[in-house]
Formats: C-alpha cells, sequence, structure tokens
C-alpha cells in the first residue's frame, strides 16, 4: 500500500548504535569532565536531545510521517517550552 | 451479519484503509503529545527545584548507582531497537518474526522493572523515602561524608527528602508506564500469533511501537537528570 514507510533493517540497527554511542558519551561526560557551573546539566540535556531526536525521526517515523502528526508533535515541543520559560521566568524574577 | 476481516478491508464508517490507519495512528500521536505534556510539568518541577536547592540533588544523585541506571537506558534502549523491528516485520506481513520481537522487547521491560525493584527496596530499607521516614543513623553518615566530600554548605536533609519525591513520582510513573506497556505488548503477542495482522492492516503494532518509544525517550532525559547530575 502507497504512504507506509518501511525503515530497512540497517537504518534501524544504525540509529540503535548511535544511541548507544551517545549514551557512553553521556556517562563519560558527566563522570570525568568538569565544565564547572550548571555546564555540565545543560551539556547532558543537549545529548539527550540528540538522542531524544534519533527515536523522533527514526524510530518512531516522524520522518516522512504526514504533516498533521509533525505538527503535533512540533506544537506540543512549543508549549513545552512555553511551560518552561514561563515557569522559570518567574523563579527568577519573581 | 458481515464481520470485517481488518487484514485486507476497513471498517464500514472509513473510506479506505489508508484514511483508517492514518486516523488511528493520528490518535496515537496526540496520545503521545498529552504524554510528553504530563512528564514536562515533572521535569519543570524537577528544574525548578533544582535551581532551589542544588546540593539536594547532587547528594540525591550520589546516592543512586549510576551503573543500575546506565544498564537501564541501554536494556530500555534495546528493547526500542527490537519494537522497531516487530513494526517493520508486521508492515512486510511476517506476523511471526514480529511474535519473536516482541518477547525479546518485553523480556527488556521486565528485566528492567527487576533492576527498578532491588533500586528501590534498597533506598526503602535504608529510609530513603519521601514522608515521614528519615535515612537510619549509618546511612546518614554516608550522607554526611558526601556533603563533606563535596563542600555542600547549604545541604539540608529536609530537601533531600523533596528529591526523593521528585525521584519516586518521576521513575514511579515511568515505571507503571513500563508496566502498562508490558500489557499492551501481550496483547499484541496474541494478536500476532492469530495472524490479526497484514501488510496493509497493522496499526495496533505500530500504536504500541509509538507509546514503547515515547517511554525510552522520557527514560532518556531521566536518567542523566537522576543518576548522573
Amino acid at each position: 500500500m502507497s504512504g507506509h514507510h518501511i525503515m530497512p533493517f540497517a537504518t534501524n540497527l544504525k540509529v540503535f548504535i548511535s544511541l548507544l554511542v551517545l549514551t557512553v558519551l553521556t556517562v563519560y561526560t558527566a563522570k570525568y569532565v568538569d565544565l564547572g557551573g550548571n555546564w555540565n546539566l545543560v551539556l547532558a540535556m543537549f545529548i539527550a536531545s540528540i538522542k531524544g531526536s534519533l527515536v523522533l525521526l527514526w524510530f518512531m517515523h516522524l520522518k516522512g510521517d504526514s504533516k498533521t502528526n509533525q505538527v503535533v508533535i512540533g506544537s506540543t515541543v512549543i508549549f513545552l517550552a512555553l511551560l518552561f520559560g514561563i515557569s522559570i521566568a518567574d523563579l527568577f524574577y519573581r | 451479519m458481515h464481520k470485517v476481516d481488518r487484514r485486507v478491508e476497513h471498517s464500514h464508517h472509513f473510506t479506505s484503509m489508508i484514511q483508517e490507519h492514518e486516523a488511528g495512528k493520528q490518535g496515537t500521536w496526540m496520545f503521545m503529545a498529552t504524554e510528553v505534556m504530563m512528564f514536562g510539568a515533572l521535569f519543570c518541577g524537577y528544574f525548578m527545584y533544582r535551581f532551589l536547592y542544588p546540593d539536594a540533588y547532587v547528594v540525591g544523585g550520589e546516592l543512586l548507582n549510576w551503573k543500575l541506571g546506565a544498564a537501564n537506558t541501554v536494556v530500555l534502549l534495546l528493547s526500542s531497537f527490537t519494537m522497531a523491528l516487530a513494526v517493520r516485520e508486521t508492515q512486510l506481513g511476517n506476523n511471526k518474526k514480529a511474535f519473536n520481537m516482541i518477547i525479546i522487547t518485553t523480556l527488556c521491560a521486565a528485566f528492567f522493572m527487576v533492576v527498578k525493584y532491588f533500586e528501590y527496596t534498597g533506598k526503602i530499607d535504608v529510609g530513603l523515602f519521601p514522608g515521614k521516614w528519615a535515612p537510619t543513623a549509618e546511612y546518614m553518615d554516608k550522607i554526611n561524608a558526601i556533603v563533606a566530600d563535596k563542600g555542600l554548605e547549604n545541604f539540608n536533609i529536609e530537601n533531600l527528602r523533596l528529591f526523593l519525591v521528585v525521584y519516586f513520582v518521576m521513575t514511579g510513573l515511568h515505571g507503571i508506564h513500563i508496566l502498562v506497556g508490558i500489557g499492551l505488548m501481550f496483547w499484541l503477542m496474541k494478536r500476532l500469533k492469530n495472524n490479526e495482522f497484514s501488510k496493509d492492516y497493522y496499526t495496533a503494532v505500530e500504536g504500541v511501537g509509538l507509546y514503547w518509544h515515547i517511554v525510552d525517550l522520557i527514560w532518556i532525559y531521566l536518567f542523566p537528570l537522576m543518576y548522573l547530575m
């Protein structure tokens, strides 16, 4: 049937291996690299977001999915940013 | 009355199999959006309290065993991989191969929960649990040693309790999702065994797959935040 995306085995495997490598990187940078301040936290969240994007785009087939589904998850990210932004602004500028 | 064989035909209230599939998948994506927002609020709470009481979070992270957390991360990533393969095999019409992939995914999920059980009981046994409980005297020595070693002048045991609330609520809600996922995978196994899916009809497998990947995605953030920071 047209419109169905079947991902090759090799692509699945590459995504899985990338996720494992990034997990090792997460542990290594957190345990053995001291960036000072909250920068380790920022780096860990940055790596986690790369991992999350890999899962969303490939394992969950968001890449190549319908525009509607992409808008659903895109708007979720926007609302999350609003939630975080306003809450943390309240904490620092009250 | 005609019973619809969904492997080859669509339900009567849809106009095509593609439309039925897309409608089901869109509903699942909507559900995933609500999942992200629910956990998002908890993550927001994590960060706000972390900025207010950073010392308690540093001690809390030291008290958790990061090796167990890392093992669970690898196991969940493997389960996401086998889940993606299960969806692929169903799309290709191989219900039997997909069944085997779901078995591996379920075993990974069970392994995750067993590790979680030992982590939770290990913490509860020494009094590390939110509420009226307090750490045992000998465990208090361990906490004080970490505080002295890291030079955390603003550490306060009450704030460690707050960390424990955040830890147990977030990983607990995540654990409930794993248990629900195991239930869903038994449902898939039954349907795959009965050969209920085809190249043109695999909505349920894909939907559970999306759910499982979101559960994995949430753990990708939980692991460094709880165990490493």
